[in-house]
């Protein structure tokens, strides 16, 4: 099992994870802002879309300098111009047709994707080709991960982060409500555009660690649990950053402590538990507390019911403390009402006569006080 | 007799022509369907998904040939709607989110379970995504005693499925894809149907993506039916349309492979995309140019109303000489000479104005045009 010091001594454990973490945070972040605007889905189509950018700068990288060696900068603008061109095509098939932006996203999605699978086997069938690199931006590879990378991930998501945090009110402001902010004569395009960028520069720097399929969920997940924990985005968009980051660091210790157990998955299936225990936990929003208000006011609701149902059984005798079954009360529409009937009696409410139950001085007092206060029943 | 052209291609090449033609036309007749209920990037969550799906049945049965696979696959696709639509229901999380969330933890979850326990088997990431549709006349089996690609044994029978499938519950998909609320009323139960064309894509998907890969899967089904919707409003022929122009694509894309000895699904793809490209473009009515055609045409004739309406104003004042001047129109109108010549040889010509040298005349007809754009009678 990994200990708490391999993180410090194990030098590529250290990389990887760092790396991991700084994308899970700017992924995080960033991605706070496309699952608010309802964009979870650009992720996917732009970490897709950005393949034949890479490609292309693999081959324009050999045609400048001759050599197949990879600039990961290079690499890095490549998949960035393609990933950004193939979200301006979604803006001018969703702005000028009536196609609706699922498909437009998926049109964008495979389209460049498989136009990236031809540049690749381009690249393949090259007589010096060396591939190594571009694997790594399909199906992402964090183990193999070097300094250098680390640095340029670093860098880069610092500056995107850098400028999220500049812009903040502005991008707050355009994610929820738009029309009031134009009204305020911001120019709205100009702040989508520069959004839009930010979510595209933290999909790039992540794609090489976790690939193209998964980036999407890098990019939704921290953001989707994050947003159970509060409704105030400052909050969310710094939780979902450390959910990211934390999942990076947990998935990359976890893959290199197991045997085959690739990081992209592995830090995937973290961050989609961290969604999970939120979804479940979280206060206010998590489930497992609705559930527990949910049934508190349901018994609540069943005592009450019970004991102004007994009152008015009894008013058909003249007796309000004519003894009932508890199987009478299914005629108020409370099943199994044994349950009920022993926390009243444990209140003093009712009581037991032979096999039936009838109501206390108490109970009596009580039920009146819910029919004059609920009218008449 | 094999036509000529034909007769130049080996029986490999024309049975991966004749394979290609039966995968396109089973993606595209389910994808209609998919794009006009907007649920396009449901069939990229279910193209990945299955992948847990195949992996699954091939643990129980230690068999990639196993008939189960197609069970298996449809069951995962279900799966994969299911749970998208459980996150959703909470409310806690968007649809859009929903998708992004769920997939990439299925697929996650396949490949994990294939490095970690099935690295010795042929069943790859790889090929999962990409596919290789060149190999499929290797694999094949006997039927009859004939001896058929294995692949095509199995996408014959699926898309049978879709035909019938859209045939028998022609006016059950029509109803519930255009007006659900209407299908449910009427006791259709549009969410059976629902996840009866989920199951039907699922089933597609997993015959096809061993073929051509689970993006060109995204490819085939999206992207045609995008491209015929920007043609036609009519459902028959919306279907006919993309079932036409996904094999067309298929058959060109392996044509300009081959061409340019280059990866199969990724050109299938990428020519697609030129076919949505140019549908954007050219398509009547609804296309780029169409729209910029009739936006320059609406401003000639705005204009022209425009026009009559200043020499109503005009006509029979003092001013009227220098106001209903041709020269004057740059000035008052803030028009380009060019425009303005545009705008006047279009009312001459249509009979609102008669023009003698420099003075502009309206007719009764101008008269009556000019007094309708001004609501009198």
């Amino acid at each position: 099992m990994i200990s708490p010091l391999d993180f410090i001594n194990d030098h590529t454990l250290r990389t990887v994870s760092a790396g991991a973490a700084m994308v899970g945070a700017s992924a995080g972040a960033l991605g706070t802002f496309a699952v608010l605007r309802r964009q979870s889905l650009v992720g996917d189509a732009i970490s897709h879309a950005a393949l034949p950018g890479v490609a292309l700068a693999f081959l324009a990288g050999a045609a400048v300098s001759g050599d197949l060696a990879k600039h990961p900068l290079m690499l890095l603008a490549g998949a960035f111009i393609a990933g950004w061109v193939g979200t301006l095509c979604v803006m001018l098939i969703t702005k000028t047709t009536r196609i609706k932006a699922d498909t437009a996203l998926g049109i964008v999605l495979s389209v460049f994707f498989g136009f990236g699978l031809v540049l690749l086997n381009v690249i393949q069938n090259m007589p010096t080709a060396s591939k190594a690199g571009l694997d790594k931006y399909l199906f992402g590879n964090a183990a193999t991960m070097l300094t250098q990378d680390v640095l340029v991930i670093g860098i880069v998501g610092s500056v995107a982060v850098g400028v999220l945090a500049l812009c903040f009110k502005e991008f707050k402001l355009l994610s929820f409500d738009a029309e009031f902010m134009a009204v305020q004569g911001w120019r709205t395009n100009f702040v989508d555009i520069l959004l839009t960028t930010l979510i595209v520069v933290a999909i790039i720097i992540g794609l090489q660690t976790v690939g193209v399929v998964l980036m999407s969920a890098m990019l939704v997940a921290p953001a989707a649990a994050a947003r159970q924990w509060s409704n105030r985005l400052g909050f969310v968009v710094a939780l979902a950053a450390l959910f990211g980051a934390l999942s990076g660091v947990i998935g990359a210790g976890l893959s290199s402590s197991i045997e085959r157990l690739s990081t992209g998955p592995t830090i995937v299936l973290v961050v989609s538990a961290f969604v999970l225990i939120s979804l479940f936990l979280a206060p206010a929003r998590g489930m497992l507390w609705a559930h527990l208000r949910h049934r508190r006011l349901h018994r609540e609701v069943e005592v009450k019911t019970v004991l102004v149902g007994l009152y008015n059984l009894a008013g058909h005798h003249d007796d309000p403390y004519y003894p009932h079954s508890a199987d009478t009360l299914d005629a108020v529409g409370v099943h199994s009402a044994e349950n009920t009937l022993g926390q009243l009696q444990q209140r003093g409410l009712v009581e037991r006569s032979g096999s039936d139950w009838r109501l206390t001085a108490d109970g009596v007092k009580e039920a009146e006080a819910q029919l004059s206060a609920g009218g008449a029943a | 007799m094999m036509p000529l052209g034909l007769a130049m291609l080996s029986q490999p090449q024309i049975e991966i022509i004749v394979i290609a033609v039966v995968v396109s036309a089973a993606c595209a007749l389910s994808g209609v369907f998919l794009v006009l209920k907007r649920l396009s990037l449901v069939s990229d969550a279910i193209s990945h998904s299955i992948l847990l799906g195949i992996v699954a049945v091939f643990f129980l049965t230690h068999d990639l040939a196993s008939p189960l696979l197609i069970v298996g696959a449809a069951a995962t696709g279900v799966l994969t709607v299911w749970l998208i639509e459980l996150l959703t229901r909470t409310r806690l999380i968007k649809e859009d989110a929903g998708i992004g969330l769920v997939f990439p933890v299925l697929f996650s979850i396949g490949v994990i379970l294939i490095s970690r326990y099935a690295g010795n088997v042929h069943l790859d990431v790889d090929a999962v995504l990409v596919g290789e549709i060149l190999y499929a006349p290797l694999d094949r089996v006997d039927i009859l005693g004939t001896s058929l690609p294995k692949s095509l044994v199995v996408m014959v029978p699926i898309l049978l499925i879709n035909i019938v499938f859209i045939t028998l519950f022609n006016k059950e998909l029509k109803l519930s894809t255009f007006d659900a609320g209407l299908a449910a009323a009427l006791g259709f139960m549009p969410a059976v149907l629902h996840y009866v064309l989920v199951a039907v894509v699922s089933v597609t998907a997993v015959g096809a993506f061993d073929a051509v890969g689970s993006i060109l899967v995204v490819a085939l089904m999206i992207v045609p039916a995008a491209a015929a919707y920007l043609l036609t409003d009519r459902l028959s022929v919306l279907i006919l349309l993309s079932v036409g122009i996904a094999a067309a694509c298929a058959v060109g894309g392996y044509f300009a492979a081959r061409a340019l000895d280059t990866n199969i699904a990724g050109a299938m793809a990428t020519v697609c995309g030129i076919a949505f490209a140019l549908s954007l473009t050219f398509a009547p009515r609804r296309g780029l140019l169409a729209q910029v055609l009739r936006r320059s045409r609406q401003r000639v004739e705005f204009a022209g109303q425009l026009l009559t309406v200043h020499l109503l104003q005009h006509e029979g004042e003092p001013s009227a000489e220098y106001e209903c001047s041709f020269d004057h129109l740059g000035e008052h109108m803030r028009w380009s000479d060019e425009f303005a010549a545009k705008v006047v040889a279009r009312v001459v010509q249509e009979g609102y104005i008669e023009r003698s040298g420099d003075r502009l005349e309206l007719t009764g007809l101008g008269r009556a045009v000019a007094d309708s754009a001004l609501g009198k009678s």
